[in-house]
Order: C-alpha cells, then structure tokens, then sequence
C-alpha cells in the first residue's frame, strides 16, 4: 500500500512537472514555428480530394522540416475535416484560428473555399487554395490558387477537344448546384462557339437528384453525341459511367481536374472508366525526377497513387515557402502582417512544382501554368500527350 | 424509341419507390404512425450486401437473404424499443419525433462503421441487359428485375393480407385497434409483424435501388425515403395497391419532366403534382375517406 502511494505521487508530481514543461513549450513555439493550416473534405462525398490535399501538404511539410525548416523555422501542420458543408468549413477556419494558425491552405472544394474566403479576408489571413478552382474562390486579394481557375478549364476543354479533333458533336452534363460544376459549363459554353463542333445536348442534374442519369444519358446518346463532357465530381461522374454502360452508350468522355480521383473510389470498377480523357495538370506516371520522387514517397506513405490534388498540396506548400522566403516574412510579424508581406512576394515568385514549371501568379489570384491532357489505360492514368 | 426507354426507366424508378412506399404505408396503416427510419433501414440492407456480397464474397442470393433476415430483426427491435413503449404517450408526436431519432441514429451508427466517402456498390443482378430494335433501346437487367421484383412483391403481399389469418389480423387491427383486441388478435404482435415485412421490403428495396444506382453511403437511403414517403400519400397511405399507383406514377412524372421539361426542376415539378394531387383529394388517389368521430 505504501509503495502505491509512493508510486501514485510520482506519477502526479512527474505529470505537473511535464504539464509545466508543455505549456512552457507552447508559448515559445507560437512565435518561432510557422503553424499552417488546412481545411478539406477527409470524409463525405469528396473525401478522395480531401485526403489527397491532407496527404500531400504532409508529405511537403515533412521534406520541408527534415530539410531545415523555412529560413530555419520549423513547420507546425494541422489540418481539419469539413466533409465538403460550408458551415463546417467555416467552423473548421475558426477551430484552426484557436489552435493559432498563420496561414491557411484551403478549403478543398470551391464552395466552401467561397465561403471560408469571406472570413480570411475579414482576419486578412493569407490563404492558398490547392483545389478551390472556381473565381468567386480569389475574389479578395489575401487568396490565391494553384489549380487553374473554373473558367480556364473550361476554355481549355473546350480548345482541346476542337484543336485535337476528338468529336463533332459534343453533348454536356453539368450539376447545376455546384459553383465549380456550372463555371466550367458556362466558359465551356461560350468557349465552344469558336470551336470546331457542336453541342448537341445539355442537361443538367442537382444535388438532390444525383442518382437517376439515364434521362441526362438518352438525351446525350439521341442526339447523336460521340463525346460526353462531365465538367463534375467523381461520385457522379461513377454513376454516369456505369449507366452509360448498361444502356450500351459508349462515346468518348471527357472531364475535368474534378474526374481525377474516379480510380480511387472503393470498389469501383476501373474497365468502367476506359478511355475516359481529363484535363489536369499533374501525371503520376510522368518522367521527371521531382513527379517520381513525389510518388515513390507517395505511395510509400499512403499505399496509392496520388492525384492531381495531392500534387496541387504539395506545390501549395512549396508555394507558401517560396513566398515567405521571398519577403521574409517571420511568425513574429502576426497574421495580417504576414499575409501583407507574402501577397506582395506571390506576383514576384514562380514556381517549379508537379503541376507546373515556373508557375507564377497575377495579383488576383490566378496561377498561369499549361494543362495535360490524360486519359484512363488499363485502369491507370497515362499521359495523352 | 426514346419515349419509351423513359416510361421503362420510370416505371423501374417507380417500382423501387413502391417497395418503399410500401413499408410507410403498411405502418401507417396499421400503426397510425409515419415511420421516417425506414429510408434507413434501405440503407442498412444495401450495406449487408456490400459486406457480405463485396467484402466476403458469399453468394448474392444468399446475402440478400442474410440481409432481409438482419432488417426484419432490426426493424423488429426498433419497433419494440424505440416506438411501442410511445404508442400510448399523450401525444402522437413523440413517436414521430423518436423516428426522426432512428433515422438519424441509423445513420451514424453507418458513418461510424462505414465513414461517409460513398461506395460502388456492385450490382448483384447477372441478367444481361435486353437489346430491342437492333440496339436502339437497351433494358438493362437491373430494370427488369426491379420490375418483376416488384409485381411479385405487390401479389403475394395482396395475397397474404385477404387469405392468411394474419394478414386479416392486420386489416382488423388497422380499421379498430380496440375491437381487435377484444376478438383476441394479439395487436401488439400483429404491429411487430407489419414492421418485420416493411423492413425485409426496404432491404429488397435497398438492394435494388443499389443495383439500379451502384452508390452507397450512409446517406442513401434519405432521399428516396422521402420521395417514397411522397408516394405513398400520392397513392393514398395505409392502402397497398395506392402504394403501387404512387410509387410508379412519381417515378414516371420525375424521368419524364426530367426528360421532356427540365432536368433541374424534377424533384419541384414531383412535389407541385403532390400539392394539386391533395388539394383535389386530400386522401390521395386510393385513399379512404375516414370519418372523424367527434
């Protein structure tokens, strides 16, 4: 019994000591770490973008702290789920702002960036969106992205599919209820008059009506469309493709950054996605030393093979070191002080990432880099290119 | 061609409703209450499939045997939990709002077990798809077997309720509880077994619906609960063949305005029919007109 005492007031006296040491810790960090935050989707709908932005934002910030730090200082991660629901992306803003965050690397998806956008502005809090394609995302001057913005994207697709010949009649399904779904649609829209085919069908679906597509699909394949553009999400689009299937309707389809992913999705059949093409700017299988060496650790790491998401992180990262070692910016300088530096420095660097060598921005927030056409062998991406 | 691949495409969207409206309206009918798990109990029998189906690899046919028998006990144990020890409460809303609790309780017991990133649910139906008029119209197997699945069910259930003593069990419980019980039909037992039917429909339902749409996730079941909820008022709640009508004519009115008025505007076109169908006949089309006693 006296042993136990003995044992159980070590164990208070040696838990007070270390409760003190820890918060000893804490305030000396907050001024000499840089404490990044990111916000995405790790679980709902769009969990394949979430987890790849969470993965390789890791991945960077490890390199980046094994290799020394930013200018010496160290990087501190946290990164919070929103599973794609603007409240809950705005709640996650606000729970990484407690935790003490200097810069944030979000939201995922483009209608919650729009919404978290609104509040970074009002802290002027430097924020870089990996995925949040759509313009409403840069609206305010403290955001930029890495991705191409929706509009971009659509212009691209519809260039592509006209210079490279792949289809006379083009038919569209676009969710109208999501921003990043009917900004693609729209440029593509407009796009297309300048190009050389025609579109034959448009339809569109909501939200609430996501599972039933063999109305969208009919009208496609009634009109004759040998090319389906499905400026969507991968959910959907795994929907449409294995319906499109059993209706025997097989035209080439053609997506955007949003289709990257579909292969990920647990116990989807890969020989449904054969052939299908999308615009992105990241291949996994692509030659260079820094894309290998990205996905050796990758999958190294998380057992598969990273996306384009994944890739955008990743640069994300690099981005924001690139800019703090440019305008040498400390943790010191406080948030909006920060953010002031680093806006300055991010027209004045480029980047050489996996989505794009010599990325450099535009003041408003756009990112200027080429697109890669990929298409879907074997249940693989392989470069179209 | 195209009209009619719409009308075989609403009437199998239509037949998987009916099921489900089936459950809701069976309940109602006999219970007098609106059980709103039962889009839920969908849910959970589409994901015993995918776990025995496509995680296990045991026989189909024998996981969605494996799954009727799991959603008729949890429908069972639902009932005797969470809503008979309500039937007698003061107000009838509480066992509305405790259903709103099991829905809500069934799906996240699915997100804690499953996580919420949705799964291709591999359809478990092997018939090939049936090619008409040298391949311009194309009846996937699913569709067929949705529709077949349902004329069987709607038959035997008929059948069950006019011939067997049980099913006339439950048509007296349904017109007079009391009385019911003073001729010695065990009520409560006769309520257990309306939800032990309705839940085995909803996991033949659930499997179908995912069959037909290969997604699942925890929130699957939401959606076309409600819009079988909808039919089952569309065609008259607490009557089967009304569950039937309803169940196919919104299937139909929702490809068709999809098709032929707006892809967007389905699902508001679907509930403006509802609203002109109850101003015109407030019990629904085969509904009975039940006089209030003062």
């Amino acid at each position: 019994m006296k042993t136990m005492k003995k044992v159980m007031s070590l164990v208070l006296v040696s838990v007070l000591t270390l409760s003190m040491m820890v918060g000893c810790g804490n305030t000396e960090t907050a001024a000499t770490t840089w404490k990044i935050g990111g916000i995405g989707p790790v679980t709902g709908d769009a969990s394949v973008y979430g987890q790849a932005v969470k993965n390789g934002m890791e991945l960077a910030i490890n390199e980046i702290n094994e290799a020394g730090g930013i200018s010496g200082v160290q990087i501190e991660y946290n990164f919070q789920d929103d599973e794609c629901d603007n409240e809950k992306s705005v709640n996650a803003y606000n729970a990484l702002k407690d935790w003490g965050m200097n810069i944030l690397v979000g939201s995922v998806t483009s209608g919650c960036c729009i919404a978290v956008t609104a509040e970074t502005a009002k802290d002027n809090m430097f924020q870089l969106t990996p995925s949040g394609s759509s313009v409403d995302c840069i609206i305010n001057d403290n955001v930029f992205q890495v991705c191409f913005t929706d509009p971009n994207q659509g212009i691209g697709a519809a260039q592509y599919i006209g210079a490279n010949g792949l289809a006379t009649k083009v038919a569209v399904i676009y969710n109208s209820s999501d921003v990043y779904s009917t900004g693609i649609y729209e440029k593509f829209n407009a796009e297309a008059a300048n190009q050389d085919f025609e579109i034959v069908s448009t339809s569109a679906f909501t939200n609430d009506s996501k599972s039933d597509f063999t109305v969208q699909l009919q009208q496609a394949k009634d009109a004759g469309a040998e090319l389906v553009f499905l400026p969507i999400y991968a959910q959907e689009a795994s929907l449409i493709l294995t319906q499109a299937a059993a209706m025997d309707f097989a035209p080439t389809f053609f997506g955007c950054d949003g289709l990257d992913g579909i292969l990920a999705i647990e116990n989807f059949d890969p020989s449904l996605a054969e052939g299908v093409i999308l615009l992105t700017p990241f291949v996994a299988d692509a030659e260079d030393e820094m894309t290998q060496n990205f996905v050796s650790k990758y999958v190294e790491s998380y057992g598969e093979t990273p996306n384009q998401f994944a890739a955008d992180a990743y640069d994300a990262v690099y981005t924001i070191k690139a800019a703090i070692e440019a305008s040498g910016a400390t943790p010191a300088d406080g948030i909006s002080g920060i953010c002031d530096k680093m806006t300055g420095a991010m027209t004045t660097i480029s980047v050489d990432g996996l989505t794009g060598t010599g990325m450099t921005w535009a003041a408003t927030g756009e990112v200027a880099k080429e697109p890669k056409a990929m298409v879907i062998v074997n249940g693989e991406y392989t470069n179209l290119q | 061609m195209s009209l009619i691949s719409y009308v075989i495409n609403g009437i199998s969207l239509g037949s998987v409703y009916a099921i489900i409206a089936l459950g809701y309206s069976m309940v109602y009918g006999i219970a007098k209450m609106l059980n709103f798990a039962h889009g839920d109990v969908i849910m959970v029998g589409g994901f015993v499939v995918y776990t025995m189906a496509s995680g296990l690899g045991i026989n189909p046919i024998l996981s969605i045997l494996c799954s009727m028998a799991f959603c008729t006990v949890l429908g069972m144990t639902i009932e005797r939990i969470a809503y008979r020890p309500l039937r007698n409460a003061a107000s009838s809303l509480a066992v509305l709002i405790t259903a709103i609790g099991v829905s809500y309780f069934l799906q996240n017991i699915a997100l804690i077990i499953y996580g919420s990133s949705p799964k291709a649910f591999t359809s478990v139906v092997t018939i090939p798809s049936l090619k008409l008029a040298d391949g311009a119209l194309t009846i996937s197997g699913e569709t067929i077997v949705t529709i077949v699945a349902c004329i069987i069910i709607m038959v035997v259930l008929m059948l069950f309720i006019n011939k067997t003593k049980a099913g006339q069990a439950m048509l007296a419980v349904s017109e007079d509880k009391g009385a019911a019980a003073l001729m010695g039909i065990n009520v409560n037992g006769t309520i257990a077994l309306t939800f032990a039917i309705g839940s085995a429909l909803a996991a033949i339902a659930g499997v179908l619906l995912c069959s037909a749409y290969p997604s699942l996730s925890p929130y699957t079941g939401a959606m076309p609960g409600i819009k079988a909820f909808v039919a089952a008022v569309f065609g008259g709640i607490g009557s089967i063949p009304g569950a039937l009508i309803g169940g196919i004519l919104l299937g139909l009115i929702e490809i068709l305005s999809k098709a032929y008025i707006s892809s967007q505007l389905s699902d508001a076109i679907v509930f403006a029919v509802l609203i002109v169908v109850l101003l015109v006949k407030p019990t629904g089309i085969l509904g009975k007109q039940i006089q209030e006693k003062v």
